[in-house]
């Protein structure tokens, strides 16, 4: 990574940011009435970003993974806790309020949901096997 | 013990008008200051006979002592300006007459303390001879019909003799107000008399005189046999007298002390101010009360810090020359071609020279601000330095002493001392450090040797800490604190163009001047208050977290 570019667990204003995402698709489950996702979210422009347990940067205020439902559609899909969504069906999540990312999430008319989340092993990863082998369900995005 | 403390005592004649104030002050003396009674010599002034031209004899508030002769008559010729900064030194150490500063203040106050007695009593003789004739007049009334007409008068049942009891109460009441309120020593005496005490007197004389005018027509005259009826009215004499008692006690006491108008005080030569409420009052009365809280909250004057802004100012202006250039122009143009010069360019260079000499003073590249912020950083250092050998020393002389214990009776009766020999015993060891930070902080003649061991002495009485004893020494303290000859200030002179017995309002302004420096008092209304209500029901505090939500999806 270059250091033009802000860390994807960190925000550095006016700095684009460039992370190693996976993604990650959910569909959503009928239960009565909802659809539901079975993960809990945390975090948001509006909120505290120092009583996040998740972020290694305690001023990171986008949207964190606090809880999934064992067995949920969330954890079948290979959601994590603890992953930071950075974007969910085209829609940013960095720069977002707790509300409006719940929004997104829970939109009553889409039946799958595409993340991008990227967490700290995913860089590991990437550095470990870089120039081994390109073709992985990784990529590199940047914001 | 024989040590030496340096003490300078604060020059008396510097008083007068003619001294330079601010200028060189007496010297230090170095003394001996074990022996008691060394007290009376060292504040001395010192005067010389007339026909040595260096000194100037010294005087009391401008006039010059009895017996002395007036000075400065003999050599107005002599002494051209070579001798001039000599002339205005007020003492030196070397002269054989020298009187001590409480005899030199006697030979004023004498004359003056005869005439203040006479002013300070009147308002108390008054009072007594009005509260004299308000008391006797109930009882003459009652008196007069006994003696004079006895045989005709009915007899008094026991309705009347009620009515004795009781007047006799009601007198004894009203002699105890009167006594309250009125028969006090004046604390202050007022340039004019006080508007509402005497309104009361006239009333109370007039209100006694309609009831004698009353009684001598229709009860002497007629000799009227009714004794309950007289003594009904002697009942309503005192009663009429108690009401008019509540009236003085209503508009003397308590009118102003409701707090109706805020006042600043500021003090002309330090700019020390202070806020206070105050209420109603006449323009004196509230004088005297600002000038009470004076004496308790003001520090003390000290002319010795005020010195160095003056040169300041002096240097400023002092490297300039004006020329006015219109002037010399118009001699030339008068001169050279013989046509009359213009006057009135002449009028209007004196204008522009004061405006030529600010500009230009500014515009000089001087550096009084640089020369000022290093000197007081430089006298803060000091005063600090100062101020830490001074803790250590008083510290360490307080540990060399303590009160005497159970098991210490035992102890040879030669350690054993009462509290000023203990005061005196310790009072060496920090006494050069004292005056070093007294000199440093220029109020080494607010605070007399003597003084200091009964400061000493009243701390470890009362089982103070070396802290508190210094307490006195680190700041300036309320000018009351001194005695009245460091007040510097005991007659004030009310300047005001109000007059002075009419009331303070919004926006009233007056001076109070006394010898060295003068109180500017403004004064402002305090604001009309509205205040309104709003309830709030207990139950409606209701709150939420919005913090760190966590939502499932």
């Amino acid at each position: 990574m270059s250091n033009l570019y802000g860390d994807a667990m960190s925000y550095v204003p006016g700095q684009p940011i460039a992370a190693v995402v996976e993604r990650v698709q959910i569909h959503k489950l009928q239960e009565r009435n909802n659809l539901i996702l079975g993960f809990s979210i945390g975090g948001g422009i509006d909120q505290d970003p120092g009583q996040n347990p998740f972020s290694e940067n305690k001023s990171d205020k986008g949207i964190y993974v606090t809880r999934i439902s064992p067995g949920g559609p969330a954890d079948k899909a290979g959601l994590m806790m603890g992953d930071k969504i950075m974007q969910v069906n085209g829609y940013d999540m960095t720069m977002v309020t707790h509300d409006q990312a719940r929004k997104k999430l829970t939109k009553k008319n889409e039946a799958v949901v595409r993340l991008l989340v990227t967490r700290k092993s995913l860089e590991e990863a990437v550095k470990q096997s870089m120039g081994v082998a390109p073709n992985c369900n990784t990529a590199t995005r940047h914001y | 013990m024989d040590t030496e403390s340096t003490h300078s005592g604060y020059s008396y004649s510097s008083r007068s008008g003619r001294s330079n104030r601010h200028g060189d002050r007496s010297r230090e003396r170095h003394k001996a200051s074990s022996s008691k009674d060394s007290s009376r010599s060292e504040r001395s002034v010192v005067i010389n006979p007339p026909d040595t031209p260096s000194q100037e004899s010294p005087v009391h508030n401008g006039e010059p002592l009895p017996g002395e002769p007036t000075p400065d008559a003999d050599h107005g010729d002599d002494g051209q300006d070579d001798n001039w900064g000599e002339t205005t030194t007020a003492v030196t150490g070397t002269s054989e007459l020298s009187l001590s500063q409480e005899e030199v203040v006697g030979l004023g106050k004498g004359i003056q303390d005869r005439t203040q007695g006479l002013r300070r009593y009147f308002p108390l003789v008054v009072g007594l001879c009005v509260g004299l004739l308000v008391v006797a007049t109930p009882l003459v009334f009652l008196l007069l019909p006994v003696v004079m007409w006895p045989d005709r008068l009915q007899a008094c049942g026991a309705a009347c003799e009620g009515l004795f009891l009781s007047i006799s109460f009601k007198l004894l009441i009203l002699m105890v107000a009167i006594w309250a309120l009125f028969l006090r020593p004046g604390r202050a005496s007022l340039p004019r008399v006080c508007v509402y005490r005497a309104f009361l007197t006239t009333l109370t004389l007039l209100l006694t005189m309609s009831y004698w005018l009353f009684y001598g027509v229709r009860i002497l005259d007629a000799q009227d046999e009714d004794y309950h009826g007289i003594v009904q009215f002697a009942v309503s004499l005192v009663d009429s007298q108690l009401f008019v008692h509540y009236l003085a006690v209503v508009l003397l006491e308590l009118r102003q002390l409701q707090p109706c108008y805020s006042v600043c005080v500021i003090r002309s030569t330090d700019g020390e101010s202070r806020h206070y409420n105050i209420g109603q009052l006449s323009v004196q009365r509230a004088a005297l009360s600002i000038l009470e809280y004076y004496y308790r909250d003001f520090p003390l004057h000290n002319p010795a810090l005020l010195s160095a802004s003056k040169h300041r100012a002096a240097k400023h202006l002092a490297g300039l020359k004006v020329y006015n250039v219109d002037a010399f122009k118009n001699k030339l143009r008068t001169y050279l071609l013989d046509t009359p010069g213009n006057a009135a360019g002449a009028q209007a260079a004196n204008g522009n020279q004061s405006r030529a000499m600010v500009t230009a003073a500014a515009k000089r590249k001087d550096s009084a601000h640089n020369e000022l912020y290093y000197e007081e950083a430089d006298y803060e250092r000091r005063v600090r330095k100062r101020k830490a050998r001074l803790v250590v020393a008083v510290e360490e002389a307080f540990t060399h002493v303590r009160r005497m214990k159970k098991e210490d009776e035992r102890a040879a009766p030669s350690d054993i001392m009462d509290v000023r020999e203990a005061a005196l015993a310790i009072f060496p060891s920090m006494a050069r450090a004292l005056q070093k930070y007294l000199r440093t902080t220029r109020r080494q003649h607010c605070h007399s040797m003597e003084s200091i061991q009964k400061h000493l002495a009243f701390c470890l009485v009362n089982n103070m800490s070396p802290k508190a004893f210094l307490e006195a020494y680190l700041a300036p303290g309320p000018t009351l604190q001194y005695g009245p000859e460091r007040w510097m200030a005991d007659q004030w002179t009310l300047i005001s163009e109000a007059s002075v017995t009419s009331g303070i309002k919004e926006g009233t302004e007056f001076l109070l001047r006394c010898l060295d420096f003068s109180l500017a008092i403004t004064i402002k209304s305090i604001p009309y208050i509205r205040i309104t209500e709003e309830y709030i029901d207990p139950k409606s505090h209701k709150f939420i977290l919005l913090l760190q939500s966590e939502t499932s999806v």
